[in-house]
């Protein structure tokens, strides 16, 4: 099967024809940088923290802010990688290994934050005690604690934006949960550029891979020879998204475009979210009375958490 | 035909009897969600309707992030 463009391989089909090696990866480009542009993800002065973890989505996204940024000659703009470490046994030290050798390649500045410095455990420790507690799935703790630092620490570090590999995938599957689970609220905060109100402790977070699937952000990274080997979480069967992504991807190859679908319909609607969430949200961000970062309560997500390791 | 396959995601290696003729028979043939891998032949990424041959080797690659 040769590409609609040219008389090459193709080597995947997409919505409107197949691609070559060559014409997929410029369409797989341009489609990150129009999206860049269109949200306006990245400002001449910015200082970028790209959230990393060593597998396919950061390092492609990694790499394409690079590019977007020595193309756009965006000589002011200056970005660094910001990894989170939870010691998840098994699994992280090979990511970030991975991570690693790429940042040395490509010359960007890496810094790893552990959970162990910060709360004094590991997820792995951390999870049984806080589950016995509160019934958290290690996907919640893990959740509260990587947005916890990214923001923390993007921010100590200058960030003026912190960029994500979150890609449609990604998306689709959190628009469905919120959907199912009716937490209209949260739905509120999500898309392209996070957040509903702006504040001084937050760190705006940009995700430029919002169009991209998941099949094609591997693909990218394959073509692009990402040294990135396979490796599991091995929590990651465990939470309430791993079942909406295999719904997803059950209705995808039923029906082409369902993933697609369900982002435009949700980026519709959203401006009515944001405006109804303003309207209703009485109360302005609070800062957390025992770390002092950004919250919606007293004592935020990250410090309860804390507060039950110390119990133990 | 006869059609080896290493799976990466189960880091397995194994040669089946294959009655189907393109990668999207033997995707449904393993029971394998199309939407979820990419299928490589001699480092030759392969869409859905490219057709197999006896003694063909592929590799199936994940897509989905392991966590």
């Amino acid at each position: 099967m040769n590409c609609s463009q040219c008389d090459q391989k193709a080597v995947l089909t997409l919505q409107h024809g197949k691609a070559c090696k060559r014409h997929f990866i410029n369409y797989f480009e341009e489609k990150v940088f129009k999206t860049m542009n269109k949200y306006q993800m990245i400002g001449r002065s910015d200082t970028l923290g790209v959230a990393a973890s060593g597998g396919k989505d950061s390092l492609t996204v990694l790499y394409l802010t690079k590019k977007y940024l020595e193309k756009n000659n965006f000589v002011n703009t200056s970005f660094f990688a910001l990894a989170i470490d939870e010691g998840i046994h098994n699994y992280r030290a090979k990511t970030l290994q991975d991570l690693e050798i790429f940042c040395e390649q490509y010359k960007i500045k890496l810094t790893i934050v552990r959970t162990t410095e910060e709360f004094g455990a590991t997820l792995d420790e951390a999870y049984p005690k806080v589950n016995k507690d509160t019934h958290k799935k290690p996907c919640n703790v893990c959740g509260v604690w990587r947005r916890y630092l990214l923001n923390k620490h993007a921010r100590a570090l200058g960030a003026t934006k912190v960029i994500t590999g979150h890609n449609l995938d990604d998306e689709a599957q959190a628009i469905m949960m919120n959907m199912f689970k009716a937490n209209i609220s949260m739905a509120a905060h999500i898309g392209p550029i996070t957040g509903v109100q702006e504040h001084e402790l937050f760190v705006t977070r940009v995700k430029p891979l919002y169009f991209c699937t998941e099949k094609e952000t591997r693909l990218y990274a394959l073509l692009k020879g990402f040294a990135i080997e396979f490796t599991e979480c091995p929590y990651s069967q465990e939470g309430y998204r791993s079942q909406i992504q295999d719904m997803l991807n059950g209705m995808e190859e039923k029906y082409s475009g369902t993933k697609q679908g369900i982002i435009n319909s949700f980026l519709a609607i959203l401006p009515l979210l944001r405006e109804k969430e303003q309207r209703e949200k009485q109360e302005s961000i609070k800062i957390c009375t025992s770390c002092g970062e950004p919250a919606n309560q007293e004592i935020c997500n990250a410090c309860k958490i804390k507060e039950v390791l110390i119990e133990k | 035909m006869k059609i080896g396959i290493f799976k990466e995601r189960e880091n397995s290696r194994e040669t089946i009897d294959f009655t189907g003729k393109s990668v999207l028979d033997l995707l449904r043939h393993l029971q394998i969600n199309s939407e979820t891998v990419l299928v490589v032949r001699k480092n030759e990424v392969l869409t859905e309707e490219e057709l197999l041959e006896d003694q063909d080797r592929v590799d199936i690659l994940s897509v989905i992030s392991g966590g």
